[in-house]
């Protein structure tokens, strides 16, 4: 039977990893056919850098990635408007997949259907 | 506390400082990225309001209902808003849509050769790098999303986190609003933290408000 790898990432794991590990970690696994769950979600900032290096690896069979994610919840600290400091992002549950697997189905603020189909060969 | 946090306090006073300073001196412009999605509208926008402040005849460049038309950023400099007694000069770059895949089979689907087809799709993944390597060098970001489409995507999601993250001002412009199935109301519920102005690019509808808006964000 064919079938799809699943990887749940804690939070801990992530936490303890540099922007460009994390990147390399879940391209890696998305590459061999994965699809890549994390606890807690990316920056905008190592969102923006995943979608740059995914660019990077695009060629025929490889048409890149799906990402979901719930919007973040903005935060802004007090001592952070003093210093004149972006608004601080509580990332959420993100799910990451081969395009041509992962499908999102419908997306809400708070509610993500997504569908996951086998890769033929 | 960490010592980079701390570095990254230093940093951003110094940014904020030098930011007020140019506000007070102001003899720089402040310079403004059209982001969004692919086909959204971003070069008809550009091209609009390079026609209605500037006596340019040269566009930002092509428009096309194929995806990933604009695969390199385009900058014009010194363009003037004048709106409701608001005034603001923008450097204005209209950059190629942001996108997660690229497959260049969808291009086909448009009627393109395979070899056209995967020219355009590296192209394409090179504009996507561009358009993220100028979110570092922006004072602001228009967000120009096609209001027939639904607006939770996480394109949409990293340019509005990124601009919040950076604190710089975003207005958020539901495009296409002379479709029936437009729906400007479902972008401004996605994204209630960020003004949004709904206008019709092509036809030129709620422009006036939309120049209204870019003087009050952007001045
Ligand atoms: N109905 C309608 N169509 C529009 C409007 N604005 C743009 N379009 C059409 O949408 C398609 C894409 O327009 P572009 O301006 O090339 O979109 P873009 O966002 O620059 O696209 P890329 O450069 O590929 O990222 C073209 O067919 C336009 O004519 C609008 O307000 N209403
Ligand atoms: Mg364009």
């Amino acid at each position: 039977m064919k079938s799809v790898q699943l990887d749940l990432i804690s939070y801990d794991m992530l936490s303890g990893m540099t922007p460009m590990e994390k990147i390399r970690m879940i391209l890696d696994r998305v590459r061999d056919g994965a699809v890549v769950i994390l606890e807690r979600g990316l920056t905008p900032e190592e969102e923006a850098k995943l979608i740059e290096y995914t660019m990077t690896e695009i060629e025929e069979d490889f048409p890149g990635i799906e990402i979901e994610s719930y919007p973040s919840e903005a935060k802004r600290s007090w001592i952070g408007r003093i210093l004149g400091k972006g608004i601080v992002h509580q990332p959420r549950l993100t799910i990451i997949g081969p395009a041509e697997q992962l499908k999102t189905t419908s997306k809400d603020r708070d509610f993500i259907s997504a569908v996951i189909s086998m890769k033929d060969e | 506390m960490k010592s980079g946090d701390k570095m990254g306090i230093f940093r951003r006073l110094k940014r904020n400082v030098s930011s007020l300073i140019r506000r007070i001196f102001k003899k720089n412009s402040t310079r403004i990225g059209i982001y969004g999605p692919p086909n959204a509208g971003k070069t008809t926008l550009a091209n609009r309001i390079l026609m209605d402040w500037t006596e340019e005849e040269e566009g930002f460049g092509e428009v096309s209902h194929i995806p990933h038309e604009t695969r390199r950023a385009m900058r014009r400099n010194g363009i003037v808003i004048n709106a409701n007694g608001g005034v603001v000069k923008l450097d204005i770059v209209d950059t190629p849509g942001l996108a997660t895949k690229i497959d260049f089979h969808d291009f086909m689907k448009h009627g393109l050769k395979e070899e056209e087809a995967k020219k355009r799709a590296k192209e394409a993944t090179e504009g996507v790098i561009e358009a993220i390597k100028w979110l570092d060098d922006l004072d602001g970001v228009l967000l120009v999303m096609d209001a027939t489409e639904d607006p939770f995507t996480q394109v949409n999601v990293v340019v509005v986190g990124n601009m919040e993250a950076r604190n710089l001002p975003l207005l958020i412009v539901a495009n296409k609003i002379d479709l029936p199935s437009a729906s400007p109301q479902r972008i401004a519920t996605a994204f209630p933290q960020h003004p949004m102005v709904a206008i019709s690019a092509l036809e030129g509808h709620n422009m006036e408000e939309l120049y209204e808006a870019i003087a009050e964000r952007f001045g």
